[in-house]
């Protein structure tokens, strides 16, 4: 079974970024990027269900600029075999990452994707859920634990309650949670060996997908931000200030 | 036009979340119809028809749609939606995952976590940890969005002639996926999304018998939820469905006490819209005082249990 997990180039989480000020967008310039640290976990468990031999190959691919190629050689430094990068300047938003990746899918025919639940920058929460909806595909989502079975997946799932299991027939999609695994860090070997794995560039364009945003962004704007309080010298004092003051007692 | 509200429920009753959610669905200014999916949802449905601005409720009962299973919940969605203008959902995890599946099934680009209605084509939502905060207009014919409810107060029932139920045709569910089972935290305690005080703590607890010795006690005196940090969820001090933040859960209580806990971006995107913000760390430098309304530095084994004593 081959496993595909799609990887997004995004601002390292470490990073405080700063919003320009004429409201035109999120300044980039000179910023540390990343791979989205939930598409690590999912690389992270492609690698292990490979490893103990369930699947057979793991392809990484990403959609974006051509410095996603980064991104995509990160994937391989862990452990990936081959990796594909669909070149695509601006705004894609997840509606058309997934029809993109469809066009992927019915090319590679994976026995599963492995996304990551959300992406840090746009904090959407939908690639992989519209992808398994355009495939026709269940979805097993914010998953921290998978088991494989025959000709199906067991799925446990993050969830408002606490945790919640499924079982998808498959082809199934799946997007990772925090708790899914800790993914490993790239061995110096593995980057040099890395450089020689073939990452095939292609343009976004030649799939016929309409990228055209569905949503305009108007506007970008720093959150309000609070006014700093004040540090207390005891535990009288505070339990004082928050029936009197603050009024929360 | 017509806007179509998706319950979060317990099959007895509406949850707060779907009060918040009901306030955005207010902003459209349109009729609201109220969807309840589930395996038994009388109750709730009841509670529904007596809420502000809802002139119908819509029930559909499934066992496979009573564990929110995304297939069919999206099918049904995807069937209802074609009527209505807008379709709104609490950012509930049952709706995160279920919604986006009915937008690409429309093919229509859901609008995630709106934090305010600007028209009913615009709105406002964060991005980067809510370090950005994006105003967005969809160029789409039906809106889907999902609303963070920490953004929003609940609208609470009216004492008012109950809407009309109506039980609508389920389609046939796709069969891709079955419910094995679920582990749900069972305490006692109130719900975090909705709780008007929240403790958390962080990975200073040291281990789940420490978080549970230090911090239960302060968070029965106030009655309060109990939250954590990522770092305390992925040690296994706290169970995972507690962590606060960017990736876990919003909140917005009256009182929000972060113990042991640095305040690191992902941190704040979950708790930075508590009125009130008490920060406990040893660290007088920790970022959780940049956003802390009152903030006591030291060491939380002897800070935590002397607060405890002192509320009592
Ligand atoms: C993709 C991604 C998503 C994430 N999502 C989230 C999220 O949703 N929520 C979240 O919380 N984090 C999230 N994080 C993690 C986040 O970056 C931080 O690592 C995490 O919040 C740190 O948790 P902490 O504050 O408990 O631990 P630490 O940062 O280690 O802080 C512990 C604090 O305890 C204090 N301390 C130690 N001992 C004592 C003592 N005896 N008394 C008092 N104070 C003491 C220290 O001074 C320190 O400030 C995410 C990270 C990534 C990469």
């Amino acid at each position: 079974m081959k496993i595909l997990v799609p990887v997004k180039r995004v601002v390292d989480y470490n990073v405080n970024i700063r919003v320009k000020a004429d409201g035109s967008g999120v300044d980039l310039a000179n910023v540390k990027m990343s791979m989205n640290p939930f598409d690590e976990i999912a690389v992270e468990e492609a690698l292990r269900l490979r490893e103990a031999g369930v699947a057979t190959e793991v392809v990484a691919v990403s959609i974006g600029p051509k410095e996603s190629q980064e991104t995509v050689r990160t994937a391989l430094a862990m452990g990936a075999d081959r990796g594909i990068v669909l070149e695509a300047d601006g705004i894609i938003e997840p509606l058309a990452v997934a029809k993109l990746l469809k066009a992927i899918v019915a090319e590679e025919a994976p026995g599963l994707v492995i996304l990551g639940k959300q992406a840090i920058d746009d904090d959407s929460n939908q690639t992989g859920q519209m992808l398994a909806a355009l495939l026709g595909w269940p979805q097993g989502t914010f998953a921290s634990k998978l088991v494989l079975g025959d000709g199906g997946i067991e799925v446990t799932r993050e969830v408002d309650g606490g945790l919640q299991t499924v079982r998808l027939a498959l082809p199934a999609i799946i997007t990772a949670d925090l708790r899914l695994n800790e993914p490993r860090y790239a061995s110096l070997p593995n980057i040099m060996k890395a450089k020689k794995k073939p990452i095939d560039l292609r343009s976004a364009s030649q799939y016929g997908v309409d990228l055209t945003p569905r949503l305009t962004v108007l506007k970008t704007a720093e959150p309000p931000v609070r006014p700093a309080g004040r540090r207390l010298a005891s535990v009288a004092e505070l339990v004082d200030r928050l029936k009197t003051e603050a009024g929360v007692l | 036009m017509t806007t179509l509200l998706l319950a979060a429920h317990d099959g007895a009753s509406i949850k707060d979340a779907t009060l918040k959610a009901l306030t955005a669905a207010l902003a459209f200014g349109d009729d609201i119809h109220v969807l309840v999916a589930g395996d038994g949802v009388a109750g709730a449905a009841t509670e529904a028809a007596k809420l502000k601005g809802v002139g119908r409720v819509l029930t559909a009962e499934t066992p496979a749609l009573g564990h929110g299973l995304a297939e069919p919940l999206a099918a049904l969605i995807v069937a209802l939606a074609p009527a209505y203008s807008a379709v709104l959902a609490p950012s509930t995890s049952t709706f995160k995952n279920a919604l986006p599946r009915a937008a690409a099934l429309l093919d229509v680009m859901q609008i995630s976590d709106i934090t305010a209605v600007l028209a009913p084509d615009t709105f406002e939502r964060p991005t980067y940890a809510g370090n950005a905060l994006l105003t967005v207009r969809s160029a789409d014919p039906i809106r889907l969005i999902t609303v963070r409810t920490a953004s929003f107060r609940a609208t609470p029932a009216e004492d008012r002639a109950p809407a009309p139920i109506e039980t609508v045709a389920v389609p046939a569910d796709p069969g891709l996926s079955t419910f094995v089972g679920d582990a749900f935290s069972t305490a006692d305690r109130p719900e975090l999304t909705s709780a008007r005080v929240v403790v958390s703590g962080g990975r200073a607890l040291g281990s789940e018998e420490q978080f549970k010795a230090v911090l239960l006690p302060l968070a029965d005196r106030l009655g309060a939820a109990v939250g954590a940090s990522r770092a305390a969820v992925d040690a296994g001090y706290a169970p995972n469905d507690w962590q606060v933040g960017q990736t876990g859960k919003a909140v917005s209580p009256d009182l929000y006490v972060a113990v042991g806990i640095s305040g690191a971006i992902q941190h704040l995107a979950g708790m930075k819209d508590a009125k009130v913000i008490v920060a406990i760390n040893k660290d007088a430098e920790a970022p959780i005082f940049q956003v802390a309304d009152y903030g006591l530095v030291g060491d939380l084994f002897e800070l935590v249990p002397e607060l405890t004593k002192a509320l009592g």
